[in-house]
């Protein structure tokens, strides 16, 4: 490894890092905006799914910059940017394939597995009532109310 | 040949995540991180503060990360006194994240969460399964296990440092290896932070 550490990485310095932290920590301000901004929406809105994909975009982002300036890939020499970003590439479709295999399974299950679905509806009671009926303990994902 | 260790890695990692994800857009219920980490130490019973400690633990790793460069930079430069500065700046901040981590750790456990165990419903209020624990605890304890051996790596390098292990060789080229490990530590956890905290 020794030959590509030559005196090829003068780009930049100490101002650079300094910059690259300043844009990491406000990378980071605003995905934790976006979080607490978030709470308050409702559990299906599409605004929701919205700033969840910002975040992912600001993610990506954050880890470029850690990737290119700190890690100095960016004044690498090129065959070793091929090397580790061309099979990283393979993520993407890792990651499309495997979330929509996961999609489609939930589709499946609430297609054809009318327990399950219904399972996955009820709610559960709150804690502090399941003390007071004993004889429901053993069946706590059960719903109570339904037999009253 | 650290680049190459950091790919497996990255694929290790990649390899969990994508798991979890998988599981969770499978589910048709997921428990809110803001619900679950809510708690800060010190603070009183029952407060809420959501997403607080976890950005102090993000904010750690990224100034120790930056603590790292400076101590890459100052080995450029043959700077002995700097690298030693820098270095113990990266291992104190390592530490002050594992122990934010013991102490989350030990936080959950104690709220009845673990490997196995579930305490939170769902964000809509509907059973939960394990699957939420248990991916957790297995992602962040592997990443904790990543920082811990980075720790340890930082040290090593501290004392070659002190012994003038560098000087004599001329270069501080194993400052740098050791820098893109710990890099590569903090790039997970944006990762981590991201998929188990923010959405």
């Amino acid at each position: 490894m020794e030959h590509t550490h030559t005196e090829k990485h003068e780009g930049g310095g100490t101002k650079e890092i300094w910059k690259v932290t300043l844009i990491l920590t406000v990378l980071t301000i605003v995905e934790l905006a976006l979080g607490f901004w978030m709470m308050g929406m409702p559990l299906d809105s599409s605004l929701r799914l919205a700033v969840k994909g910002a975040i992912v975009i600001l993610m990506m982002v954050k880890a470029f910059y850690i990737v290119a300036y700190f890690m100095h890939l960016k004044h690498e020499i090129k065959n070793l940017i091929m090397t580790i970003v061309v099979p990283l590439a393979l993520f993407v479709w890792f990651i499309i394939a495997f979330l929509y295999d996961g999609n489609s399974f939930k589709n499946l299950r609430n297609t054809y597995d009318p327990h399950y679905k219904e399972q996955s509806t009820i709610k559960v009671e709150k804690k502090e009532e399941h003390k007071s009926e004993e004889h429901h303990s053993e069946e706590h994902a059960k719903p109570t109310e339904e037999k009253h | 040949m650290m680049w190459y260790f950091l790919m497996s890695d990255a694929f290790t990692f990649g390899a969990f995540l994508i798991s979890y994800g998988t599981i969770r857009f499978s589910s048709n219920g997921w428990p809110d991180p803001n619900e679950v980490f809510k708690s800060f130490p010190f603070a009183p019973e029952g407060m809420n503060a959501p997403l607080v400690f976890v950005s102090v633990m993000t904010f750690i790793l990224i100034i120790s990360s930056v603590t790292m460069v400076l101590a890459v930079h100052a080995g450029h430069n043959m700077d002995k006194k700097g690298v030693v500065k820098y270095m113990i700046m990266t291992i104190i901040g390592g530490a002050m994240f594992l122990g934010c981590q013991a102490w989350e750790w030990n936080h959950l456990h104690h709220e009845g969460a673990w490997w196995g165990s579930n305490p939170f419903l769902n964000h809509d209020g509907t059973a939960s399964s394990t699957n939420f624990t248990n991916y957790f605890f297995t992602i962040t304890g592997f990443h904790g296990f990543h920082v811990f051996s980075g720790v340890i790596i930082n040290i090593i390098m501290l004392i070659m440092t002190l012994t003038d292990k560098f000087e004599q060789r001329g270069h501080y080229l194993m400052i740098e290896k050791a820098g893109l490990y710990w890099h590569f530590v903090d790039l997970v956890w944006v990762f981590v932070f991201t998929c188990f905290y923010l959405i």
